[in-house]
């Protein structure tokens, strides 16, 4: 599903990502983890098409395309999504309102009529369900004024209604008290299917408590020095990032 | 002022002057003598004068804007009246400066409450009283040349008085139309509110596509422990001239909320100015959107006179092509006013290059006990949201549109009048009719 080869990225002059390999095939969790300023939002950023990053070497190919050629809506599109760290409050356009116009923009690019306002309303509901969310947020602005944790709640949404094939996670579990976490991780884990894959960038391992990763890759100064399974995540938890830091 | 505009004036004056309401009582001849003997000496505000920098009105000076000796006998399109009226509202219709009782609708007024024209109102003693008592209480006509100038020469407006403890279930809308060119509509209104009374007052200008000018002032006393909400929505032609001022005095615990909305006009300029007393409140919202060559000012005045009372602005503006946005507010808290609680927003959205927003908003503070502050943006829009947006499927023209409209609409979904609200977000749109903005988010 997503293949990163060699990937080399600057901001300015100043080298980030310093030779990133990365695959992940369909239906994987895997877990970037990382101490501060290793590079984990860079990659996350990188993925969603974030502008003022410059790729100065390597390849990010997503199912057999060129990834980083797409505009970050072509990509959305295409079925890749991040859930961003900071979401964005966006005052006077509602929920409701971004919702169908996304999903409506997916529907026009795979050549599909325009969704039906009923069943739409009824799709959404069922997931607000899902997330224990209120059916008035659905009329409030973008995030405006939501607490950090309806702020994650709200990017989970938009992931269950929008039916991503990569879910790109950036800090999800940062902000979030123990409740707000399990509902996150329970939405994720509602998501998971043979056919869709998750990279969750997070510093801690507390988010992995709820949601079990297949693989967890350690990033440090702009590399992966470290790859294995679940277990190595509960091995940085008690070692801390100098252990591997070091390594 | 030229001589040849002193000229015009003073030889209107004698023909009209007889006209005017209430030329037979002693205390307005006084009032309209006084203001006359200002307006005479100073004309039309100058940019010289430090609250008026921004914006040159020597053109309304040379124009020569006949002061409107009556009603149009342009038959008016009832349907474009139609879409401008209220709904469930009570609706006083002024044509040129003129009342029109054939438009307005009056019916089912609550019995205690006067809502009639000026020109009526002086006809009866209670009246009477009430407007000697109040007409020039809020605002005197030394503020500047608009304020005298419309002091001598209105030819009617609106006069409400609601009783203490009176609610008022619907609103009450003041409907300005101008329909023939080169005149001046001059009006007056005077709105007086009972302590713990509520109301709501839209007050509307529209005009057929012609040059002319408006010169309305009101003023608005609000009792203690009275809510009153006020709307203002200005479309006048694009080759007219406005100024309209509001100048509102509140008493203890009253609150007031304005929402204006300034869309129209060649040169718009607009008053706010409210006296608070101890523990009242005021919101004062704006939206101001420019396009073409449109000058659009705004300028707001908060004065804490007295402790405990707050207050709230936030005015946003919209300018594109080579229009230009003015806010001037001015935040005024006076020795006494301790523990007051004053919060001031302008912000501005410029879209093209040619297309300027000055924004000056000032805080005199001589309290020492205070909680004051204000922010001023003028920019463009964030790229944050922007990314944001493409990020949820959204190309990048769309997500600026949208935006764009967001940053306008969350002024007009502060609107409670479901009607009202639909008016103005129809002339947003009309203003920005952007490709890929739906109406039903909106």
């Amino acid at each position: 599903m997503l293949s990163i080869k060699n990937l080399h990225v600057s901001v300015g002059d100043k080298p980030i990502l310093k030779g990133i390999n990365l695959d992940v095939k369909a239906g994987e969790i895997h877990a970037i983890m990382g101490p501060n300023g290793s590079g984990k939002s860079t990659l996350a950023h990188i993925l969603s098409g974030k502008s003022g990053y410059t790729v100065t070497a390597g390849s990010v190919t997503y199912n057999d395309k060129d990834l980083i050629d797409m505009g970050p809506e072509i990509r959305a599109r295409e079925g890749v999504f991040l859930a961003f760290q900071y979401p964005v409050e966006i005052p006077g356009v509602s929920n409701i309102y971004l919702l169908k116009a996304a999903l409506n923009a997916i529907r026009k690019h795979r050549g599909q009529p325009e969704v039906d306002a009923m069943d739409f309303l009824t799709m959404v509901k069922g997931k607000l369900r899902l997330l224990e969310m209120d059916e008035k947020f659905l009329y409030r602005a973008v995030n405006e004024g939501f607490s950090g944790g309806e702020k994650k709640r709200n990017e989970i949404l938009q992931m269950a209604i929008l039916e991503p094939k990569l879910c790109i996670l950036d800090e999800t579990d940062s902000g979030l008290d123990i409740d707000a976490l399990k509902i996150v991780a329970e939405g994720v884990n509602s998501l998971r299917s043979k056919e869709r894959s998750f990279v969750l960038v997070t510093h801690y391992q507390r988010l992995l408590d709820y949601i079990k990763p297949d693989f967890v890759h350690v990033l440090a100064n702009g590399q992966i020095v470290k790859s294995g399974g679940p277990e190595l995540a509960l091995e940085l938890e008690e070692k801390g990032y100098s252990w591997v830091e070091a390594a | 002022m030229t001589t040849m505009t002193a000229d015009f004036f003073a030889s209107n004056l004698q023909t009209m002057g007889s006209a005017l309401p209430g030329s037979d009582l002693p205390w307005l001849q006084k009032i309209r003598a006084e203001a006359l003997s200002t307006f005479s000496q100073n004309g039309f505000p100058s940019p010289r004068e430090e609250e008026w920098r921004y914006t040159n009105v020597s053109a309304i000076e040379k124009k020569l804007f006949a002061p409107a000796t009556s009603h149009t006998a342009v038959p008016i399109n009832e349907a474009w009246l139609q879409s401008f009226r209220l709904q469930n509202a009570w609706t006083m219709v002024f044509i040129d400066g003129h009342f029109s009782s054939e438009f307005s609708v009056l019916a089912g007024l609550p019995e205690g409450v006067s809502l009639l024209n000026i020109a009526n109102a002086l006809a009866n003693k209670a009246d009477t009283l009430k407007l000697e008592k109040y007409l020039g209480q809020a605002v005197s006509h030394k503020e500047h040349g608009f304020i005298a100038f419309n002091s001598v020469w209105f030819s009617d407006g609106l006069f409400v008085h609601i009783p203490a403890s009176q609610i008022l279930e619907k609103p009450l809308q003041l409907l300005h139309i101008a329909t023939q060119a080169d005149v001046m509509a001059t009006t007056r209104n005077v709105l007086i509110v009972g302590d713990m009374a509520e109301a709501q007052v839209v007050e509307t200008y529209i005009g057929l596509d012609n040059a002319y000018m408006t010169a309305s002032v009101t003023e608005l006393f609000i009792g203690q422990h009275a809510r009153v909400t006020y709307y203002k929505m200005q479309c006048e032609s694009e080759k007219a001239y406005h100024f309209g001022g509001t100048y509102i005095k509140q008493a203890q615990n009253s609150h007031f909320d304005h929402h204006n909305f300034a869309f129209g006009g060649l040169l718009a300029r607009s008053d706010i100015h409210s006296d608070l007393s101890q523990a009242s409140e005021c919101e004062l919202n704006g939206l101001y959107l420019g396009v073409k060559r449109q000058h659009i000012d705004n300028h707001t005045r908060i004065n804490h006179l007295q402790p405990h009372a707050s207050s709230r602005e936030m005015y946003k503006g919209v300018l594109d092509d080579r229009a230009r946005g003015v806010f001037q507010g001015r935040v005024i808290v006076w020795e006494n006013a301790q523990k007051t609680d004053s919060q001031m927003n302008n912000r501005n959205l410029l879209l093209s290059k040619e297309a300027e927003a000055d924004t000056k908003p000032q805080l005199e503070i001589y309290a020492d006990d205070v909680k004051c502050g204000h922010g001023v943006t003028v920019g463009q829009l964030d790229e944050k949201s922007v990314f944001y947006l493409q990020s949820r499927c959204v190309d990048e023209d769309t997500a600026r549109n949208m935006l764009t409209f967001a940053f306008a609409n969350e002024m007009v979904d502060k609107i409670k009048i479901k009607g009202l609200h639909d008016q103005v977000l129809e002339q947003l749109l009309v203003r920005f009719p952007q490709e890929g903005v739906s109406k039903e988010w909106l």
